[in-house]
């Protein structure tokens, strides 16, 4: 969920909104006060309600295509949080790219509880990422894996999305741990990449990194 | 296996695209404390509303007028002080530098407006913060509202005078986005005291 306000523009609109939202309560309590407390009480439930559930519905996903590239990189983004060097991933990183002349790009979200993630207090987070990631590449530089990596934001979708718009890739490999053990996939993480990125997405499943 | 090292140039320094800048989100933050502020005032008031049957029921007490049509007029004032706000936002936006003064010329004079009204009605309501506990609800609520508007008014002085000088441009008015923020929450706060206060 999104902060509805975001800036002046975002704040103009919340006044309006609440203009609205008290004349109806007003009008409502000058014909009868219990009208009013209806009014009041059906505004604030259907805003909740708004706010919590068809909001979320809402941010349906324009499906992005990453911008074209020069053909002769093959180009694979991987996203994977604590499963970054897992075998499996690795297995399928050199199917992708065996014969080819690639690149490859590593993101490992800066996974971050929600509080800090409003207070911006993410040094933590990324840091912990980093070293994730950095063990990961070397793991990769061993099974002879050249591929560099970045620290994306905590959402992964947002992260692929950031990722989409400078490195452009032909394929997306979005790993995971098991059903039943996954944050992401509890979260619906691959069907929305899916969903909102025109490109190749491959799912695999990490049992142990 | 051929895989080569991507040159690539990377995503901008800090990840802004999932949530508001530092500067934004501590105006936000303050919001939030301003928010507590107004509603610990408003707890005073409602609880003194419902609990306190002194004068029999009866809202405001007996011999107590508030005055519901020119606090109307302040609110249209106030209002349509956050249209002109918006105005001077959009157009710095678009690059009107002309439309960036003249919006926040307006801004200023209209709550210089809502101000001075709201002096002369104290002036002339007829009781003060010590004669009973509505009165002192009335005025501390009001009055809490008044020092909000005063605040936001030296931002918007700040931010006009900045103006003047030739500061924001279509990419850098921050300083009139996070002050227009204020002000609208300023204006928000003041629709609530004004239904709760002088309506209902």
């Amino acid at each position: 969920m999104r902060n509805p306000i975001r800036s002046e523009e975002d704040a103009f609109r919340f006044v309006l909104l609440t203009i609205g939202y008290f004349a109806l309560i007003v009008i409502g309590s000058v014909i009868n006060v219990w009208l009013g407390v209806a009014v009041f009480v059906a505004l604030t439930a259907g805003i909740l309600w708004w706010f919590v559930v068809r909001r979320t519905d809402a941010e349906a996903p324009v499906r992005q295509a990453p911008a074209p590239h020069a053909p002769e990189h093959y180009r694979v983004l991987v996203v994977a949080n604590e499963t970054v060097g897992g075998a499996q991933l690795l297995e399928t990183i050199r199917e992708r790219i065996a014969g080819r002349d690639a690149r490859v790009l590593v993101v490992c979200p800066a996974l971050n509880s929600p509080l800090r993630h409003w207070a911006s207090d993410e040094d933590d987070a990324r840091s912990k990422a980093q070293e994730r990631l950095d063990a990961s590449l070397v793991t990769m530089q061993g099974a002879g894996i050249q591929a560099v990596g970045e620290i994306g934001d905590g959402d992964p979708i947002q992260a692929i999305e950031d990722a989409l718009r400078t490195f452009r890739p032909d394929e997306l490999l979005v790993s995971t741990h098991p059903p039943g053990k996954s944050h992401w996939l509890e979260r619906g993480v691959v069907e929305k990449a899916r969903e909102r990125f025109a490109l190749p997405v491959t799912h695999v499943v990490v049992d142990r990194p | 296996m051929s895989a080569a090292v991507e040159e690539h140039h990377g995503p901008p320094p800090i990840h802004y695209s999932s949530r508001v800048s530092p500067s934004v989100l501590g105006m936000f933050l303050f919001i939030a404390s301003e928010i507590m502020l107004f509603g610990s005032f408003f707890t005073v008031y409602f609880f003194d509303r419902v609990v306190n049957h002194s004068f029999g029921g009866q809202w405001p007490p007996p011999g107590f007028h508030r005055p519901a049509f020119v606090a109307g007029v302040n609110t249209l004032i106030l209002v349509t002080s956050s249209f002109t706000m918006h105005w001077a936002d959009s157009s710095i936006k678009k690059g009107n530098r002309a439309g960036l003064q003249a919006g926040l010329v307006l801004t200023v004079l209209l709550g210089l407006a809502f101000l001075l009204t709201q002096v002369i009605e104290y002036h002339r309501i007829g009781f003060n913060t010590s004669d009973t506990s509505f009165a002192a609800t009335f005025f501390g609520l009001t009055g809490l509202h008044g020092a909000h508007v005063f605040v936001g008014l030296t931002i918007l002085t700040v931010m006009m005078v900045r103006a003047f000088r030739g500061h924001f441009s279509p990419e850098h008015h921050h300083g009139v986005e996070i002050g227009g923020i204020y002000w609208h929450f300023v204006d928000v706060m003041w629709i609530v005291v004004y239904v709760t206060v002088y309506l209902l």
